[in-house]
């Protein structure tokens, strides 16, 4: 398990980590979401004790960041913003560097080498300089140095930025096969990024926690969640449905739009409207020629809770 | 295996792996030969002894080790590979001194390929073996401590030019500090105490009987202090500023 108990961060007068308290548990994989310059990167900056907090702790299970540094950092894969590492090598060498480093020996450094390098699909570049090679494969060395440890927590830095949509595809595989007994941590600004991998998603800014929920749950947040739109095939269907979805007990919002034939039904915050919706349609008889509900979009509810947050 | 000869072996290693460690080896060998044969007249003098030889080694150190020290931490920092490195389970002092030893063994590689120097003066004479090779350990304990500055002045910034320049004035007022120039700086204000300590670190003056093949243990006592010290700062420079 991992704790942060009221940890801040100031970098001389600005404090980009606020008071922040919050703990994951094995299983989880939590999103950190917020705009550039957040503090997220600086929160797994600590939680990786590379830099100390100005205040407050951090225990990787059960074991203090700035008193037993090298047991946390055992227990930790971290892949740094950007996925540095020496360019001058090539990566089975780098490799083979982290290996010795993380202590792994004999048969079971040949075997996570093997794992790491296949699952990443390094194979084709193992002997060429880290320099020369593409965003996409520098991010994968990166990733493969994290987890070849098979470390219990696991901290990625946007670990798909620079990826094409393939790779994105592959990264999220593996970071799905990974989170049955471990702790993952990502970063990154891709929202959908969240929805795939994450059951647990924080939203941050200016240092501070916003949001701490299911994916799913935070999107319902949204203000178009559960909306429905719905074509009809004449104007005058259109125009009576609309006025018996305002009578409803509680009224639903009503917008139509200029065609005459389409219209948005949005909800009473909360609530559903399909099932009324169903209702009329089935007691006049009305066939719509198109009828979709909105999912709340993850967009709107980060876009809401971090503009909303400012001053 | 312990952390820091990990760090040594990669270190090492990636001298190799770049134009770095040759373009250094040659240059060095250059120099420290013509400065032997030109500026030290080693023939003229007529002696089978290699003084010429060690007397300019100072003189090459003071630009040679800063080039090599300069991006021992300024291009970690530089390129963000310092936060892998210090999220590894890995001290700040393995980290400091697995890079200062390859570093340390890369001069002492070098130092070691003048080794021809060696063959000719015994070719040509019949020189004290044994004060060349105390000679020898002698610039390899200097070389130590210009490049325990050089890791430590590398930690201060990103920046690898400022790094070198930096090294070099600290270096040139550590080699020269028991001369006029330096102490001239102090004379006039501070007490005669500090004038004579400051006097008392002058690498030239240190090496100058170890260059001669007399090693006295207050030289080697005194190298060995230097390195240890500015290793220290290192550690306690990497640890404030390696997240900047």
């Amino acid at each position: 398990m991992i704790e942060t108990q009221s940890v801040s961060k100031r970098f001389g007068s600005l404090l980009a980590v606020d008071q922040l308290s919050f703990s994951v548990n094995p299983g989880e994989v939590l999103g950190f979401l917020g705009p550039n310059g957040a503090g997220k990167s600086t929160t797994m900056k600590m939680i990786t004790g590379f830099i100390a907090p100005s205040e407050g702790r951090i225990l990787v299970y059960g074991h203090d960041v700035e008193n037993d540094p090298i047991q946390c950092k055992r227990q930790i894969g971290y892949l740094p913003e950007g996925a540095p590492s020496y360019g001058e090598m090539n990566p089975l060498a780098f490799l083979e560097f982290i290996a010795d480093l993380r202590g792994l020996q004999g048969a079971r450094r040949r075997q996570r080498l093997d794992y790491v390098i296949d699952r990443l699909a390094l194979g084709s570049v193992l002997k060429q300089n880290i320099d020369t090679l593409s965003k996409g494969f520098k991010r994968r060395v990166g990733l493969a140095q994290a987890v070849l440890h098979d470390p219990r927590v696991l901290i990625l830095d946007e670990p798909t930025d620079g990826l094409d949509p393939n790779q994105k595809h592959e990264v999220r595989d593996l970071i799905r096969d990974m989170s049955s007994d471990k702790i993952i941590i990502i970063s990154t600004h891709i929202l959908e990024e969240v929805e795939a991998v994450c059951n647990r998603a924080m939203i941050i800014s200016q240092g501070k926690l916003l949001a701490d929920d299911t994916p799913a749950n935070l999107a319902a947040q949204s203000p178009g969640h559960n909306t429905v739109h719905l074509v009809m095939r004449d104007s005058s269907q259109a125009a009576e449905l609309a006025t018996a979805l305002e009578q409803l007990d509680p009224p639903a919002k009503v917008q139509r739009l200029d065609d005459g034939l389409s219209l948005k039904a949005i909800p009473h915050a909360g609530r559903q409207i399909l099932p009324q919706l169903q209702q009329l349609l089935v007691d006049k008889g009305w066939v719509p020629s198109q009828l979709y509900v909105e999912r709340g979009k993850l967009d709107d509810v980060f876009r809401s809770v971090t503009t909303g947050a400012r001053p | 295996m312990n952390a820091a000869m990990i760090l040594f072996r990669r270190e090492l290693r990636s001298y190799f792996a770049t134009p770095v460690a040759y373009v250094f080896i040659v240059i060095f060998l250059l120099l420290a030969g013509s400065f032997t044969f030109f500026l030290g007249g080693f023939y003229e003098r007529g002696q089978a002894d290699l003084s010429p030889f060690f007397s300019f080694h100072p003189w090459l150190y003071l630009f040679l080790v800063p080039a090599l020290s300069m991006r021992l931490w300024a291009e970690e920092r530089k390129s963000g590979s310092v936060e892998l490195l210090m999220t590894l389970p890995v001290t700040l002092l393995q980290a400091v001194l697995g890079k200062f030893l390859a570093a340390w063994a890369f001069t002492g590689i070098a130092l070691a390929l003048t080794f021809p120097m060696w063959l000719s003066v015994n070719y040509l004479g019949d020189p004290d073996n044994g004060a060349i090779l105390a000679a020898y350990l002698g610039s390899l304990l200097m070389a130590g401590a210009f490049l325990a500055i050089g890791a430590c002045i590398s930690a201060t910034t990103r920046n690898q030019v400022v790094a070198f320049i930096l090294t070099v004035v600290v270096c040139f007022g550590f080699l020269l500090s028991g001369f006029p120039l330096v102490l001239e700086l102090f004379r006039d204000w501070a007490p005669q105490l500090l004038v004579d300590t400051i006097a008392s670190f002058s690498f030239l003056t240190h090496f100058s009987s170890i260059s001669k093949g007399v090693i006295d243990l207050r030289d080697v006592l005194y190298f060995t202090a230097v390195i240890a010290v500015w290793l220290a700062a290192n550690v306690v420079v990497l640890d404030l500023k390696k997240a900047e």
